[in-house]
């Protein structure tokens, strides 16, 4: 007679252990359980994918070549400036390429004196110094480009995660994946398109002066709608005067909501950016309108008094990200380090806009590169279904068992559902990603799982028909499948694992699910099943075996 | 004791020849869209081939060639649609020539918005796919498959016989390629959950054949004066009624997954299906004939001691 008891504490051992693990993933009965349980059993349990709960898997890459692009640009502002302060005569300086700066001069006498303002430059160096004797060309160091794209990701990285924190998710994800990409995970979003949005905007923030006096030359139209933008662009493309640059401000019709564009020509040099600021808040205005108010810090604030007051009376443009905001006329010098930003705002885009000024500015734009997002009302309607699919499924191989191999079949089902508590407890000890092909893979092994069970029973059946007593029948029928049921599942692991491997997202929650439906099948099947069928011969000596 | 069948003796073998006809063509249509698929020519899911899907969830029931009349005319030509009935839902697919800065899903909500104004929609999912993440897709589909069938092929190289081994390769190549043959037909889009449900099916499909196996191994060592024919013959029959009852049980689960599972994982289940339907068919018909075109010596078919 063999021993029945230790495998039978084994079994009751495992199915306890599984609901306790499992506990934390079904949240209604976990918030009801008194502190101190909740003290004692894991806090952390299933977590259900993207596609169920509804959410946004972003990937995205930056644009590392327009990163250094910019950077060059910004040298070329300040060699301007220390071009202006030295009052050496430049004609032009420009970014030529994506990181060569070229400064044109007419008098050949000071190409000494501007050769040497490269010593102040120490990340660039001459190139073909004895070439043309009224230009010269600087090239950025490669060890500085490389410098600048490694930097870029990962300032990128951070901003994204300043503005991802402020906007309030719970549990994001944002990773750096392989060299350049950046993987966001944002799930249980509700406003999907503002999410993505606050993420993808540079938030670039300059101050700009407008260039009042060839304005007046250009015949622009008065506004036109937001689509016509490139359509002016074109028109006026050759009229544009050396160092200048058409930008539009935007407007919004209260009444209607549509956006137009109004035209200006603005002086290309930056006076200011928004990597000066020190805050930036959403105040409302006298006429109950939103504006963003933006403090500077001290550096910052000194620059904008100083600038303030060298152009009043003249027009200033608050350009974000290549868009005029506002272009007001500077009416005094302004001290204190403070100003405002005002537009046709909601309440809405002026918090989010506070957020990213505040987040700071990405070092490039951003390239998505796969964007899925799962509405909330969808993530119900799949685990509806998906529950749904699996208790049909359930039922129907329940039933089919049961009528098939009587009490035999009965005894299956009980393996069936050990089978799915082990599975379930498992993922929740693991805090696996529970995903729709997750769940498919659940019904998949429901469906898998009495196989190994049928393999037995109609072996057993065979011995049986062979003049067997029940004991030796039930023994040399789970002896005999053991072999052939050990083959079939190592075929599907393989599978599952390459899946594993390779799979993303949602197929990786499949086939953690198959993997371990499978292998705990094994168990379920062989020792749980079995148990039931010692424990009848246990208790006497059966004649007959309902299968 | 039920049964579905009693004791049977169907001559499986001697039907071999239509039986190879029929899984002869299969198999060249899955070849065929195997082809097509290398080429670029199939018809791959946006996952695969980058684009752009939109699925909107509809308060009224939406005509198709309304929907489709509403993006033409709006400038998106180039998308399919397909509905799922009952619940008003319909997905719109831009495949491939698009790229995320289009915004080609701001734009298909934007246009549905303006021209069915009485018709509330909400977003279910938008899924944007660069051309670089398909690709990326694409190499690790590939590798997963190449990975699965190596690792199938090495178990069975070391578990069976050449002879076997080799067979049973066969008959599970043949269960894959018949439903890929199957979808590219009915052409159907091979996603990457439908490529997840040809590797599942690559590992389940040998279950059944296992099970033949093991008993056609048994019976070659105790009946060596029956023909090869006659002891492959039987032993099929016997385990015939394990072979169909197996697979019931996954068919039984797979059914309500299909009908009830929703839209998103209606093809991955239709082709796991199939699948074990064709697996079924397959373990009886295709691998255990197929050691008949290839005599050996009996009773030592499997490596088992």
């Amino acid at each position: 007679m063999k021993k029945v008891g230790g495998r039978f504490a084994l079994l009751a051992l495992v199915v306890v252990l599984s609901v306790v693990f499992f506990l934390p993933s079904y949240k209604p009965l976990y918030q009801a359980m008194p502190d101190w349980a909740r003290k004692v059993i894991p806090d952390k349990g299933i977590t259900l994918g993207l596609d169920l709960q509804g959410g946004i898997h972003m990937v995205m890459e930056v644009d590392e070549d327009r990163a250094v692009e910019i950077a060059v640009d910004r040298s070329v502002v300040s060699l301007q400036d220390l071009l202006v302060d030295k009052k050496i005569p430049a004609e032009s300086v420009k970014r030529t390429g994506a990181n060569h700066i070229s400064i044109q001069f007419a008098n050949g006498e000071i190409k000494a004196q501007i050769q040497k303002l490269v010593d102040e430059y120490p990340t660039f160096f001459e190139v073909d110094a004895a070439g043309s004797a009224n230009s010269v060309v600087w090239e950025l160091r490669e060890s500085e480009v490389k410098r600048i794209k490694d930097s870029a990701i990962n300032q990128a990285l951070e901003t994204i995660r300043n503005r991802i924190d402020q906007f309030g998710v719970a549990e994001p994800l944002v990773q750096r994946q392989g060299l350049k990409q950046i993987v966001v995970q944002l799930p249980g979003v509700k406003e999907p398109k503002r999410a993505k949005d606050l993420i993808k905007e540079t938030a670039l923030l300059e101050f700009k002066m407008l260039d009042e006096d060839n304005q007046m030359k250009m015949d622009f139209p008065p506004r036109v709608p937001k689509e016509k933008e490139a359509e002016v662009l074109k028109q006026f493309e050759g009229k544009v005067p050396e160092g200048d640059q058409i930008l539009f401000e935007r407007v919004v019709e209260k009444e209607t909501g549509r956006e137009f564009r109004i035209p200006f020509l603005v002086k290309k040099r930056v006076m200011l950016t928004g990597d000066v600021l020190s805050d930036a808040r959403v105040s409302i205005g006298q006429f109950n309108d939103p504006y963003v108010s933006i403090e500077f810090d001290g550096k910052g604030g000194r620059e904008f008094e100083r600038i303030t007051g060298e152009n009043v009376k003249k027009r200033m443009a608050v350009v974000l990200d290549n868009t005029i905001y506002s272009a007001p006329v500077i009416q005094e010098r302004i001290s204190g380090g403070r100003a405002q930003i005002t537009g046709t705002f909601t309440t809405q885009e002026a918090s989010d806009l506070a957020i990213v000024l505040r987040a700071g500015a990405l070092p490039a734009p951003l390239k998505i590169i796969q964007d899925l997002t799962v509405g909330p009302s969808l993530g119900q309607d799949s685990i509806d279904k998906g529950v749904q699919s699996t208790l049909i499924a359930g039922a129907l191989v329940v039933v089919f068992m049961i009528v098939y191999y009587r009490l035999s079949g009965v005894i299956a089902d009980f393996a069936l559902v050990l089978n799915l508590v082990c599975l379930l407890g498992a993922l929740s000890a693991l805090n696996a990603t529970l995903t729709l092909p997750g769940i498919a893979g659940i019904v998949l092994t429901i469906g898998m799982g009495v196989d190994s069970n049928v393999l037995i029973f109609e072996r057993i059946r065979e011995e049986l028909r062979a003049g067997k007593a029940v004991r030796l029948a039930v023994d040399g029928g789970y002896a005999k499948a053991l072999l052939t049921i050990i083959d079939a599942h190592v075929t599907t692991l393989i599978t599952g694992v390459a899946l594993f491997l390779f799979g993303t997202g949602p197929i990786k929650g499949f086939a953690v699910t198959l993997c371990l439906g499978i292998a705990i099948n094994l168990f379920t099947a062989f020792v749980g099943t079995k148990v039931v069928f010692d424990l009848l011969n246990h208790r006497r000596k059966v004649e007959t075996l309902s299968i | 004791m039920l049964e579905i069948l009693g004791k049977t003796n169907f001559d499986f073998m001697g039907k071999r020849k239509i039986a190879f006809l029929f899984s002869g063509i299969m198999v060249l249509l899955g070849l065929i869209a195997v082809v097509q698929i290398a080429r670029g020519a199939a018809n791959l899911g946006i996952d695969f081939s980058g684009g752009t899907a939109v699925q909107l969830k509809f308060d009224q029931a939406i005509r198709i060639d309304e929907a489709r009349n509403a993006l033409e005319s709006n400038g998106v030509g180039n998308a399919e649609l397909q509905e799922f009935g009952q619940d008003n839902k319909l997905l719109v697919r831009v495949k491939a020539s698009t790229t995320i800065e289009e915004r080609t899903a701001e734009r298909v909500m934007t246009i549905f918005t303006k021209e069915f104004p009485n018709n509330h929609f909400v977003v279910d999912s938008t899924t944007e796919i660069g051309p670089t993440i398909g690709k990326k897709l694409q190499e690790d589909a590939l590798i997963a498959v190449v990975i699965s069938f190596a690792g199938i092929i090495l178990y069975i190289a070391a578990r069976f016989e050449l002879r076997f081994g080799v067979a049973a390769a066969l008959a599970t190549f043949h269960d894959v390629l018949a439903v890929l043959g199957a979808f590219y037909v009915l052409d159907k889009e091979i996603t990457v959950l439908v490529v997840t449900a040809l590797l599942t099916l690559a590992g389940y499909s040998l279950t059944d054949t296992v099970v033949v196996f093991d008993r056609i191994r048994e019976n070659l060592r105790l009946r060596r004066r029956d023909t090869e024919e006659a002891t492959i013959n039987n032993a099929v029959n016997q385990v015939l009624s394990r072979t169909i009852v197996t697979s019931l049980t996954v068919v039984l689960v797979l059914i309500p997954l299909t009908i009830a599972g929703g839209e998103v994982l209606h093809d991955f289940s239709l082709a796991l299906l199939w699948g074990v339907i064709f697996g079924t068919y397959s373990s009886v018909f295709v691998a255990s004939p197929l050691l008949l075109l290839w005599p050996g010596a009996p009773g030592r078919l499997l490596k088992r001691s």
